[in-house]
């Protein structure tokens, strides 16, 4: 079996001296990853085009409430308000299209090709959830630039902590995309489907208005059972904590509670991180028993 | 010129298999075949649509499990030994499976970290199977910009890559033009010159049939026919002997007083069956027929194909009927 035939023209490489196991899948991991980063640099129309979503909503919605709403906030410029919203919802497209690009490799049949591999299948889905947070972080530091021009100010401490929360938030939402590209076969049944998911998700996150006592109560409600919504709040957190203590935008903000208790910063974190856990084993499950 | 022995005989067999079956539902589509390829062989694999010759090969390859029976590839158990054996094969479907936004070499690269090659073989041999099928020169072009025959051809070289011990090539020439069919082949035959490699294969084209060491047909899932091709065409019979001579009727007669076969008139001549056509031609100066022409036709793999599997092998409409009927059968 180990054998190997000497050869004049072709070096022959001995697969038998080919190690498996973790280093294997880590490998693995690594190269589908790597496929997204290579792929998104050979076209970065399509990272540029995605910014536009929230360039407009922070800049032109952002102005128009600011204006709206000048008397009942004593003053506060609602585009800080809304810039940690902005930067969460803008990267869900992001994160959920990347994700469903493993639909069109099963199309044109180069999932076929990764999924005959000596891999484990959840190596495969682990490296498309990587690559989808990456690609939607990096989208995300474009955004995170402008933060001085809606006076929230550059700290250290702030850029890293926001740069973490968006990377926690796109793995679990390019998660929410693999778990339907498992079962939806169809780039043209799923393109509807994200929509549908993703629109309620950002209205009712309160990515676009204050939550607690200045919202509906139905409203402040089901904004608790958002994933999103955690995700939100735990980057509004760092950013208001970096205001002036007088800065009338401080009091838009209110913690989400779970029974009257303030939840905090880091635990939001962990309720959106575990959720993208979760999601990606059910999405691992599903490709390893369908494909 | 025709191999009765497989070459190497006598090692291990590069893909054994017993009794394999598989049933889908009350669907029998592979109903216990055995089958001994040996190392270096290039293996035919030959049936009608709806025969079970791709269950047989997802099989092999371990994409779909065996109801019963077992197969080994490359000494490695089909079940078992999914991973390993799966490291030890290399696939070419009948569809493309490449990404045609990345480069050949970076289709190959991935191919080679999903395969757990070591890092520093990976470079010279990606250069070495991209001079093997002649597109080195293109290496750093998106595949989307190849021809048919090009991305085949660098499909059959992410196949070897990871230096496998046996390469399934799915009917590897479907859809390709004749010219860029005769490069490929060409390939294949400097592939088993060059490298330590048996070639499973399926194809619907009988010239290409003809290139295999040993060819196997299946028809209803089993094996109804394995050899080599000489040998196969000589179990279906005869060659086709085509005579015109001055007096047909005549030397009829004469061929079957003195040599006791039968000449059929056909046309302006006459033709006869026989075992050994070459062996023939010189008997029938011997009794004297004035012979003006004469051409000696053997059974191609077509009446090979005719004999066992009861229908011209490419005949799809006819192909997809026996399969209604087995499922009509099984019900």
């Amino acid at each position: 079996m180990t054998t190997t035939v000497n050869r004049t023209d072709l070096e022959v490489v001995p697969v038998a001296a080919v190690g498996g196991g973790w280093p294997h899948e880590l490998r693995a991991i690594g190269i589908v990853w790597q496929r997204d980063m290579v792929r998104v640099l050979a076209d970065p129309t399509r990272l540029v085009s995605s910014l536009l979503q929230p360039l407009l909503f922070l800049f032109i919605l952002g102005a128009g409430l600011t204006a709206a709403v000048r008397g009942g906030t004593g003053g506060a410029d609602f585009k800080t308000f809304l810039f940690p919203g902005v930067l969460i919802t803008g990267i869900l497209f992001t994160a959920v299209f990347s994700a469903i690009s493993i639909v069109w490799d099963r199309e044109f049949g180069f999932l076929r090709e990764m999924l005959v591999a000596p891999i484990s299948s959840s190596s495969i889905v682990i490296g498309k959830c990587l690559g989808g947070a990456t690609i939607a972080t990096v989208q995300s530091v474009l955004i995170i630039a402008l933060a001085g021009t809606v006076h929230v100010p550059y700290g250290f401490t702030l850029l890293i902590g926001l740069l973490g929360i968006v990377f926690v938030t796109s793995f679990t939402m390019t998660a929410v995309g693999l778990v339907m590209a498992a079962r939806v076969k169809s780039v043209q049944t799923l393109m509807p489907m994200v929509n549908m998911l993703l629109m309620p998700l950002t209205f009712m996150s309160g990515s676009l208005y204050p939550l607690g006592p200045q919202a509906p109560r139905w409203l402040d409600i089901i904004a608790r059972y958002n994933p999103l919504s955690y995700a939100v709040t735990s980057a509004r957190t760092l950013v208001v904590d970096q205001l002036a203590a007088d800065d009338p935008t401080r009091l838009l903000f209110h913690p989400l509670t779970w029974l009257g208790w303030p939840v905090p910063a880091w635990l939001d974190l962990i309720v959106v991180a575990g959720i993208g856990v979760v999601l990606l084993s059910i999405a691992c499950l599903m490709f390893a028993r369908t494909e | 010129m025709a191999r009765t022995k497989p070459p190497g005989a006598g090692k291990a067999s590069a893909v054994s298999v017993r009794g394999l079956e598989k049933r889908y539902g009350p669907i029998e589509a592979v109903r216990g075949i055995d089958l001994d390829v040996e190392p270096g062989e290039v293996f035919g694999f030959l049936g009608p649509n709806g025969a079970g010759k791709s269950t047989t090969i997802k099989m092999l390859c371990t994409l779909v499990a065996p109801t019963a029976g077992s197969a080994q590839v490359a000494g490695l158990d089909v079940v078992t030994q999914r991973t390993a054996v799966r490291r030890h094969i290399g696939l070419v479907f009948q569809e493309t499976t490449l990404d045609e936004y990345l480069t050949a070499e970076q289709n190959l690269k991935f191919h080679a970290a999903i395969y757990g090659m070591p890092r520093r073989a990976v470079g010279p041999r990606v250069e070495a199977v991209l001079e093997l099928v002649g597109l080195a020169d293109r290496k750093t072009s998106a595949v989307r910009t190849y021809s048919g025959g090009m991305k085949r051809r660098l499909e059959i070289a992410r196949g070897l890559l990871h230096s496998p011990r046996v390469l399934f090539l799915d009917e590897p020439t479907i859809g390709l033009d004749p010219d860029s069919r005769q490069v490929l082949w060409r390939y294949v035959d400097e592939l088993r010159r060059r490298e330590d490699i048996t070639v499973f294969l399926t194809t619907h084209y009988m010239d290409e049939a003809e290139r295999c060491d040993r060819i196997a047909i299946i028809n209803h899932g089993t094996i109804v026919a394995l050899g080599t091709p000489a040998e196969l065409k000589a179990d279906v019979g005869h060659d086709r002997v085509r005579i015109v001579t001055a007096d047909n009727a005549g030397s009829a007669k004469k061929i079957a007083s003195k040599l006791g076969v039968e000449a059929a008139p056909d046309g302006d001549g006459l033709l006869v069956n026989v075992p050994n056509g070459e062996g023939f031609v010189p008997k029938l100066f011997d009794i004297g027929i004035s012979v003006q022409s004469v051409s000696v036709a053997r059974p191609s793999l077509d009446d090979v194909f005719m004999a066992h599997a009861g229908r011209r092998i490419g005949d799809e409409e006819a192909a997809a009927a026996p399969r209604h009927w087995m499922r009509a059968m099984n019900r």
